[in-house]
């Protein structure tokens, strides 16, 4: 009812009296099955330097690595760094599902508990324009995985480093099962800056955020 | 909530006496933040046009997009709700609540929900309701409306929040008085933590409706707004109309404007976009997803003289910049939003009649037009705002009859100038040496603050002949 009554008025506003004829939208729909690429910020920088000076600035840690054991030292030696117990919750996708743990880290997989203090999941893409890494939601990798402990590891492939945006867009659009119920585009940890304006880390996400750029021609 | 923007110059009056607001409000510090991001990016100009020329482009096929819009929703298993009021919407919002069974509910910040008073039908309707933005949940323990629509609580100062916290966290064990920043937000942390869990429904704004793949946007820095929506079992999107985009590489031209705009980042922390409910698989995510999109008068500005309004994407610079905000701040607006932006929304949603003081209480320097990113003219539509007043009788006794008096003169020259001549040349002989007036009939308002500086004893015509005469 109220659907009907809203479409009606916005119709009446436009200067219409029922829907767009059909060549109008023809046009429409051609424009969403091929959206049109607009301005994206120039930069000069390869990628990858790129993206790493990025998440610097917005308070995320990097690191670089070869994938399997290589991302197992890696994530070895930022606890070790941080004093950190050896005790981690991790995804089950392409990039982390094989990783050969040691025998010392206590691993879980899937959904964290509440307690679980570092996770480690692996990206879809990062963009380098911003810092951005970009994870979604699947059986492999739920959601909370990104939001919940307080110190998240991301590993993203150097070949899935792209430029801007609209490159994981594209990307997105060729997946064969479509959007999943969740991207999350993540550009350093949480903060807030809700008292006096302080910028204050960890507010109700991760305190931290580390990437590790997994390159297996390094 | 019950406005109070017919008292704005009461309003205006205790808050600039009200040292601890004055205290809180000397921090604002968003406008150097934006300004270095948006030097250092030089294709801003460009996207702006951009930004506006698609939102144009989308409304001028509103419907459309929005049936497109509700049809991905639906394709991928979430539901679509059209409210025309704000009892419509908060009704929807309360049905579906009801019909999941959820008591305890949690909120990520939403201006569309405040606007339509989803606080109070919660409450009426006994539902627990927690807040998760650090500043809402502020002003939730507060029990005050948000100042500011991306810094809510910006009117507090620290030693405010930290005597909130220790009345209102005594009962989660916290004896201990938090007085620095870094306490403060580990101390919200760990109270609001549980409440993350045990809540049956998650309610958060949307900054973008996508029509493509008909994903929610929302954009924060905090991260609550994804555990508002991941957690519980119930995740509901309350959002204007107007808030649809067409595709996702139209989405990237806002994303490119919102943050600097707002906080001065070039990326906010979490941009999110949700596509339906948790897929059968999946081991966490909402298992119902709802869009509650509003009207609210919306609908009827398109194509009229507050048109541009609806490209407004709530981003907070033109409050950020407004000398009158910064002066009073948000709660003197007396309603939901407030600045620029509040000043042309709220008469819009509420009448002239409650908040006709707002759209007068402008200086028209236009800094609120240059910052906006999507290019909305804001002094005019204020200035619309006078007009439809005045044509509507809401306008004072006195300035109706000064308008006329002066709407007589401007169009008689010669009576014009014969009274300018002698009112000036009196004002002049009357001020004497000191050039200034202490006091001056009519013009008390003014004179009651500062001097009224004495016209300097001819007018612009007699200046003008004079200089004629000189040049021949």
């Amino acid at each position: 009812m109220s659907k009907h009554d809203i479409l009606s008025r916005i119709r009446t506003s436009l200067n219409r009296n029922g829907p767009l004829p059909n060549g109008v939208s023809a046009g429409l729909r051609a424009r969403l099955a091929t959206p049109a690429l607009h301005l994206r910020p120039a930069f000069s920088e390869q990628a990858v330097e790129r993206f790493v000076e990025k998440l610097q600035g917005v308070a995320g840690s990097v690191d670089h690595c070869k994938a399997g054991l290589g991302i197992a030292e890696a994530v070895q030696r930022y606890l070790d760094e941080r004093d950190l117990a050896q005790e981690i919750v991790v995804s089950t996708d392409e990039l982390i599902g094989d990783v050969p743990w040691s025998n010392q880290m206590r691993v879980k997989h899937g959904r964290p508990d509440p307690h679980d203090k570092t996770s480690v999941t692996g990206a879809f893409a990062a963009i380098a324009e911003t810092g951005t890494v970009v994870l979604l939601s699947s059986p492999e990798s739920p959601t909370t995985l990104n939001l919940l402990p307080e110190n998240h590891i991301v590993a993203v492939r150097r070949e899935h480093i792209v430029r801007h945006q609209e490159d994981v867009w594209r990307a997105l659009r060729q997946r064969p099962d479509g959007m999943p119920r969740t991207v999350n585009l993540i550009t350093g940890p949480s903060r807030t800056g809700d008292v006096e304006q302080v910028l204050q880390l960890g507010a109700h996400g991760p305190r931290q955020l580390h990437v590790l750029v997994v390159n297996d021609d390094a | 909530m019950k406005a109070t923007s017919s008292t704005f110059r009461q309003n205006s009056r205790e808050a600039l006496l009200d040292d601890d607001l004055q205290q809180a409000l000397s921090k604002m510090g968003f406008l150097g933040a934006r300004k270095r991001v948006v030097d250092a990016l030089p294709e801003w100009e460009e996207l702006r046009t951009t930004a506006r020329e698609i939102k144009e482009h989308t409304l001028a096929h509103l419907d459309f997009y929005l049936e497109e819009f509700e049809k991905n929703v639906r394709a991928n298993g979430g539901h679509v709700h059209w409210c025309s009021t704000p009892e419509d919407a908060s009704a929807t919002v309360l049905s579906i609540l009801k019909e999941a069974g959820a008591r305890k509910v949690i909120k990520g910040k939403s201006m569309a929900g405040e606007e339509v008073g989803i606080n109070e039908a919660l409450e009426a309707a006994a539902i627990d309701r927690l807040e998760t933005d650090l500043g809402e949940y502020i002003i939730q323990l507060a029990d005050e409306p948000p100042s500011h629509i991306i810094a809510p609580a910006i009117h507090k100062t620290k030693a405010q929040i930290t005597e909130l916290f220790h009345d209102h966290h005594q009962v989660h064990g916290k004896t201990e008085r938090v007085t620095e920043v870094a306490s403060i937000v580990n101390e919200a942390r760990e109270v609001l933590r549980d409440g993350f869990l045990a809540a049956d429904a998650g309610i958060t704004g949307g900054n973008f409706l996508v029509a493509e793949t008909g994903s929610v946007a929302l954009v924060t820095n905090e991260g609550n707004g994804d555990l508002t929506s991941t957690l519980p079992r119930v995740h509901i999107v309350t959002a204007g109309i107007e808030k649809v985009v067409p595709t996702l590489d139209d989405l990237s031209v806002y994303l490119r404007l919102l943050a600097r705009s707002a906080t001065g980042q070039e990326m906010s922390v979490y941009t999110t976009l949700t596509t339906g409910p948790r897929r059968a698989v999946d081991l966490d995510g909402a298992a119902e997803f709802h869009v509650v999109l509003i009207d609210n008068g919306r609908s009827q500005w398109l194509g009229n003289e507050f048109h541009e309004m609806l490209r407004c994407i709530r981003c907070g610079a033109c409050l950020n910049h407004c000398p009158v905000w910064n002066s009073v701040g948000g709660h003197a607006y007396g309603w939901v939003y407030s600045g620029p932006m509040g000043s042309v929304l709220t008469p819009l949603m509420i009448g002239l009649e409650e908040a006709g003081q707002l759209p007068n209480a402008c200086t028209m320097n236009g800094r609120c037009q240059s910052v906006c990113p999507m290019s909305i003219p804001l002094p005019s539509l204020m200035r619309r705002l006078r007009f439809r007043q005045h044509d509507q009788g809401l306008s004072g006794l006195g300035t109706r009859i000064a308008l006329a008096v002066w709407g007589f003169m401007a169009t008689q020259p010669r009576c014009y100038r014969l009274v300018t001549r002698v009112g000036i040349g009196l004002l002049g002989l009357l001020s004497g040496t000191r050039g200034r007036f202490r006091r001056l009939l009519f013009a008390e308002a003014w004179t009651e603050e500062r001097d009224f500086p004495a016209p300097a004893g001819e007018t612009f015509m007699g200046a003008w002949k004079k200089a004629a005469r000189g040049r021949k």
